[in-house]
């Protein structure tokens, strides 16, 4: 008997999930929809003046896109746990850090990607400047998968409490301040005229760090919920 | 296992842990007490007021020292954490988790007197200021590890995660203090610094901060080992050493 | 089987195992063995601990005191996978049988020479194979998980409860799913709580007693 190889385990769990996230797609589209009205209540509040909410467009995109991805993390590993599946990935001998980094995929793919995809969007109603545009979305793709990560491994060690969702977002988000910081700090500079490749550049080596790093940290907080 | 894993896992009995600690404690609070007073003296009465600000400065001698401890204290609890998810020591947990609160507290201390002395200094009660901003990030970091510990039902699991988040924060810490400078150099608008045009400290005023320094140092010390011992009383309630240290001979009256 | 394992080490053993939680004990300290070929029954009433015992076994709790040694070798994590079966069957409700023992493949590796159809149709899912768990009762969805552990590729299985949910004809599946196991040369460790009688041809059997009894 041959137990199933490392790539195997990883695209089954990602084919898995991505299963299920299909049959729920319409729960799967929250956080665009959560996105989308938030960012109408933004000329609702402070008034459809084009120049001010030009301003603020950039800085307003990336606040959404952090709260809409932590609408999803709540329930990243509620299903595993409660179904038993984590017993089946932690049984299968198979190095739960790989495991957990497909579901972490899965989740910047469900959530990351679809927010990046109506980001254009969303920008042109808030008027962003079309120049400033290339750079919200290059920092998004950089900052999103680390926001994805870092929720990950949050999601891990809140996995089982009943009401993780407010406690989920109070230890994720001070976390994650240096990624809004230079994501939205490079969208700024853009339009300042001000040089956006150093703050890209420091997220592009955020995004390094948390992908080596996140799964480990991630799979060591599952097995925490176990010993 | 290497002697010092050794020594330090006979020192985290509970029963050897309660009792050193209850020899320490009066002692380091009478430290603290000692080098806060002269502190407080030196820096209040004998230190000459700001050629700046004037006598508003004097609140310095509380925030700094409570500004290095709210950082000191936040590395103590990662280290701590570090020793209870490595070794399964569960005098670290505790420790740890003891560490928490006092951390939190003397952050908040750092944000009300920073506050308070910007008042007089910048005209308002808040700037986004570099400092001030790390800090409350670092309160919020605190409020994170003190909530996740306190939402987990089992005491035990609960500080091994709060420990784990401790560790990640620490490791997050310097990212987050670089970011927050960076940003404030982005928006120039806001980047007074509470130490600007200050080259150099006189003695006289280096003094007292080296004083409240040691005696933030022994309150910590004191106030840890009581919280400590006290959270152990609690989980080893019916041991019989936490029936005796209670309710025994050697110490009737409690 | 050609690589069984040797006979003569156990596949599973257990030394002063015990589980302490919040100062009271939950199980133990208790020695065990399994060999390749047998079947253990651990019987126990209701918070005897032995839900406890098979997850300390199966590698996702960590013993309070002993050793584990897995096919001779000390350890408290996994050398191998471990075929796990509990209340919470490990199946999520939006998938079918098939595509979750597609899953458990994917992760255990498959044991040659039983195709994941064939292995639902020996349980009684043939004409469930595409609806989601969601529909399927309890006793469906034990059989379902039955059917990964066949179709799975371990020597050793862990089972809670394995009797609970099912009909008698179910139980006499649980029997017969054993028994081809343990000829295969695995081995099992099960639980119960006495009401069921495993009709086994080689069977041990091991009293838990509540720890604090």
């Amino acid at each position: 008997m041959r137990k199933g190889s490392v790539l195997s385990a990883f695209f089954g769990v990602i084919r898995r999930d991505a299963l299920s996230l299909w049959r729920r797609r319409a729960d799967a589209l929250n956080p665009i929809w959560f996105a989308a009205i938030v960012i109408t209540l933004f000329p609702l509040a402070l008034g459809p003046e084009a120049a001010k909410l030009a301003r603020i467009a950039g800085g307003v995109i990336w606040v959404i896109v952090l709260l809409a991805s932590l609408l999803s993390l709540d329930a990243l590993f509620r299903a595993d746990l409660e179904e038993g599946s984590l017993d089946v990935m932690l049984t299968s001998a198979q190095p739960l850090a790989v495991l957990a980094g497909a579901k972490i995929l899965l989740h910047w793919i469900a959530t990351g990607l679809p927010l990046l995809a109506i980001t254009p969007l969303a920008a042109t109603a808030l008027g962003l400047s079309p120049r400033a545009l290339p750079v919200l979305l290059t920092s998004l793709a950089l900052g999103t998968p680390i926001i994805s990560v870092i929720g990950a491994c949050a999601a891990a060690l809140t996995a089982g409490l009943r009401r993780a969702g407010m406690l989920l977002s109070l230890i994720v988000l001070p976390l994650v301040v240096p990624v809004l910081i230079f994501g939205a700090g490079a969208v700024e500079a853009s339009l300042t005229g001000a040089s956006t490749t150093q703050p890209l550049l420091l997220l592009a080596a955020g995004l390094a760090a948390a992908v080596s790093l996140g799964p480990l940290v991630c799979a060591a907080a599952l097995r925490l919920g176990n010993h | 296992m290497n002697t010092f894993l050794i020594w330090l896992n006979s020192f985290g009995s509970p029963e050897k842990f309660h009792r050193v600690a209850l020899r320490f404690e009066p002692w380091l609070l009478a430290l603290a007490v000692i080098c806060g007073a002269a502190a407080l003296y030196l820096g209040l009465v004998k230190a000459p007021a700001d050629y700046l600000q004037g006598e508003s400065a004097r609140i310095m001698y509380i925030h700094i020292p409570a500004a290095w401890m709210s950082l000191f204290i936040y590395g103590f609890m990662a280290a701590a954490g570090f020793c209870a998810l490595v070794w399964h020591f569960k005098v670290a947990e505790l420790m740890a988790m003891a560490a928490a609160p006092i951390g939190a507290g003397f952050t908040a201390v750092t944000l009300i007197t920073g506050s308070l002395w910007g008042r007089p200094t910048w005209g308002t009660y808040w700037v986004w200021d570099a400092r001030l901003t790390s800090e409350l990030v670092l309160l919020f970091l605190y409020f994170g590890v003190i909530g996740l510990y306190n939402a987990i039902e089992d005491q035990r699991k609960g500080a091994r995660a709060a420990s784990l988040l401790a560790l990640i924060g620490l490791i997050n810490l310097p990212v987050i203090h670089f970011s927050v400078n960076w940003w404030n150099t982005l928006h120039q608008g806001n980047s007074i610094n509470l130490f600007a045009g200050k080259s150099s400290i006189h003695e006289s005023m280096l003094w007292p901060l080296i004083l409240m320094a040691f005696a933030t140092k022994f309150w910590f010390g004191a106030s840890l080992l009581a919280r400590t011992r006290a959270a152990l009383l609690e989980f080893e309630a019916g041991k019989e050493w936490a029936q005796t240290a209670l309710f025994g001979p050697r110490r009737p009256q409690a | 089987m050609s690589d069984s394992p040797d006979d003569s080490v156990p596949l599973l053993a257990a030394r002063g195992l015990a589980v302490v939680r919040q100062g009271e004990p939950i199980f133990g300290p208790l020695d065990l063995e399994l060999r390749a070929g047998e079947v253990l029954l651990v019987e126990g009433g209701n918070g005897s601990g032995k839900t406890t015992l098979l997850r300390v076994l199966a590698g996702l709790l960590a013993p309070s005191h002993g050793q584990i040694l897995r096919a001779g070798i000390e350890s408290e994590d996994l050398l191998a996978p471990v075929g796990f079966l509990s209340h919470a069957t490990g199946l999520r409700a939006d998938l079918s049988p098939l595509e979750q023992l597609d899953f458990f493949a994917c992760l255990y590796g498959v044991r040659p020479g039983i195709a994941a159809m064939a292995a639902l149709h020996s349980v009684g899912l043939a004409g469930f194979e595409h609806m989601p768990v969601r529909r399927l009762s309890a006793g469906q969805r034990k059989r379902c998980a039955l059917a990964a552990l066949l179709h799975t590729a371990n020597h050793l299985w862990l089972l809670d409860e394995p009797y609970a949910n099912l009909d008698r004809d179910g139980q006499i599946l649980v029997d017969r799913l054993l028994e081809g196991h343990i000829a295969r040369g695995g081995a099992a460790l099960i639980t119960s709580h006495g009401l069921i009688e495993p009709q086994l041809s080689r069977v041990r059997r091991m009293r838990l007693e509540l720890a604090d009894a």
